[in-house]
């Protein structure tokens, strides 16, 4: 959600300056670069957008899947009773939306178990959630 | 327990090993400054800081004392910040004798005290007599096993009695490293320089002169091996693995059969001609206290630096018990993806633990117990997609053996994920009863 509109911003930004170059009155150059920013500006949203609906997660029984990717799609499978600490960040930009990031580490460096851009009630209940079953669960390394 | 009681202090000479180089620095400088006769002027500052440094660690000696008390060992040092350290024998893991070169020149042994956990804190008693230290040991192990069946009374002393499994014959080893990776960087390096010299022979002191530093760490690499493997023998205790070893750094080390996260064997190409491979074992916890020396900063131990097949399935039916017997190939398209790699990829699984093998010139397979799996992860690149293929990470918290079961059939490694982590919670359950 948030990449989406970093991106949009991006695009309209190069939009506005092309269209400026254009009033300058490079009419051809402005023109051409008006309509390729407004080209890759669409493409980078649209693979954004995939890329967007390729995050999920799902709480299961014991464990978390996290799914993620869409040229490399990865899929963790988390248990509760290896999570040693949950994160939850907000940036600037994320914070300004509302929006929070949960992570969750194993002792394992490479366990990779981030959720971004969850609405901040929902990153709450998640975190809470998982701490709550992680200690009923927990096992010993 | 009346003789147990007192607060006792270290060896007297702790200071001086302790120093390590800086003292043999600081005889040296003495020796010579002497040695270049009586202009008793420039020796005084140096005799002054000799003097200081000395004071410094008599100083440290005298307010550094140790005690067993109850099911506790209390360490207490420090002069200006006085440091008090309570440590539970209950929560140790293992207890290490290890014993650097001057330190065997003095006839001093420093035990080092494990708990478990990342954190991993250490005790030290740095140092004690060599002949004290392997009795305090056995009994601070009884108290560790009293204090942990609970029953109260420190159990009586007892011989722990091991076995012998393996030595390392050194012609084996220095072959070993002759032929391994780093021997082969380091052979390379000397005959380029030979090759300069015999060329040119003005180049090879420039060339030796300006590349001094690389050449100087490739063979501290080597000699690092050497020293830590040399005679390197493992033992059967029954509190786990006695590993001992070291040319000038001698080193014991107990490995307790639940600290082992994952193993690893590796076949380097030119060690598979001649049918040897290497054991090594990844073991939990990063202890990365002050003062430990390179070796025990490592995760990874090497329980057999060179040996047949046949002693390494030996070594492994004590470690993984109940391992997969046989590992299945990938798809034959898997070739298209990686060629190098294809011969050696297979994986297999029992019930308690799970086996990967892959590399592309030398040959690693590792074995992680499912009850020390920390998470699983499926992971498929785009060229991975286009072949119906797929990747599955089996993560450890151990760093430095990674074990995935690449490139299988996408059926095949969802079939895998979930598999594998059913067991293993299965496994991690049956633990925790």
């Amino acid at each position: 959600m948030l990449r989406r509109l970093e991106v949009a911003a991006i695009a309209l930004a190069a939009l506005i300056a092309a269209g400026v170059v254009a009033l300058l009155g490079h009419t051809i150059v402005g023109l051409a670069c008006l309509g390729g920013a407004l080209v890759l500006g669409l493409g980078a949203e649209r693979f954004v957008a995939r890329r967007f609906y390729a995050w999920g997660y799902a709480e299961r029984e014991d464990d978390l899947l996290v799914r993620r990717g869409l040229l490399f799609s990865r899929l963790s499978v988390v248990p509760y009773g290896r999570m040693q600490f949950i994160d939850v960040t907000a940036g600037p930009l994320e914070r300004s939306f509302r929006l929070a990031t949960v992570r969750m580490h194993t002792a394992a460096a490479a366990s990779d178990a981030r959720i971004p851009g969850l609405d901040r009630e929902e990153a709450a209940r998640l975190r809470d959630r998982l701490a709550e079953v992680g200690e009923a669960q927990a096992a010993g390394l | 327990m009346s003789e147990a009681e007192g607060w006792r202090r270290l060896h007297p000479l702790s200071p001086i090993v302790r120093g390590g180089r800086a003292t043999i620095a600081v005889a040296t400088l003495l020796l010579l400054s002497l040695a270049g006769g009586g202009r008793t002027s420039g020796l005084i500052p140096d005799l002054a800081i000799a003097g200081i440094i000395f004071a410094f660690g008599f100083v440290s000696w005298l307010v550094t004392r140790w005690r067993i008390d109850g099911d506790d060992l209390r360490i207490e040092s420090g002069l200006l910040r006085r440091q008090s350290l309570r440590f539970p024998l209950s929560q140790v893991q293992a207890i290490d004798i290890v014993r650097p070169g001057l330190a065997r020149v003095f006839g001093v042994a420093e035990l080092r005290l494990r708990t478990g956990g990342s954190s991993g804190a250490t005790a030290r008693l740095a140092y004690l007599a060599a002949q004290e230290a392997e009795p305090l040991r056995a009994r601070l192990l009884a108290l560790a096993e009293g204090a942990r069946t609970h029953e109260g009374k420190p159990a009586p002393e007892v011989a722990i009695e091991e076995r012998v499994l393996t030595t390392v014959p050194t012609g084996r080893l220095i072959a070993s490293i002759l032929i391994s990776d780093v021997g082969l960087f380091a052979e390379a390096v000397i005959a380029g320089l030979i090759l300069v010299a015999v060329l040119s022979p003005n180049a090879a002191v420039a060339v030796a002169g300006g590349s001094a530093v690389p050449i100087f760490s490739v063979l501290t690499l080597v000699w690092r091996r050497f020293n830590q493997e040399y005679r390197l023998s493992l033992a059967e205790a029954p509190d786990g693995l006695r590993l001992r070893s070291g040319l000038i750094a001698l080193s014991a080390e107990t490995i307790r059969p639940g600290r082992v996260q994952a193993v690893r064997m590796v076949e380097p190409l030119l060690w598979r001609a001649l049918g040897w491979c290497r054991l090594e074992v990844d073991l939990a916890g990063k202890q990365r206290s002050k003062g430990e020396g390179q070796a025990e900063r490592r995760p990874l131990r090497t329980v057999l630096p060179v040996g047949s097949r046949a002693l390494a399935e030996e070594l492994l039916e004590r470690i993984v018990p109940d391992r997969p017997r046989r590992q299945s190939p990938p798809p034959q398209r898997v070739l298209l993806k990686s060629p190098l790699r294809y011969r050696m990829l297979a994986w297999g699984r029992s019930e308690t633990c799970v086996a990967t093998t892959s590399g592309r010139i030398r040959r690693v397979t590792a074995w992680v117990p499912l009850e020390k799996v920390q998470s699983l992860r499926r992971v498929q690149g785009p060229f991975q997609r286009r072949l119906r293929l797929a990747t599955v990470h089996v993560d450890t918290a151990g760093r430095s053996v990674h074990a995935a079961i690449r490139d299988r059939d996408t059926a095949e490694a969802d079939r895998a994920l979930t598999e594998l982590s059913d067991l293993a919670r299965a496994a991690r359950r049956k633990k925790g009863r």
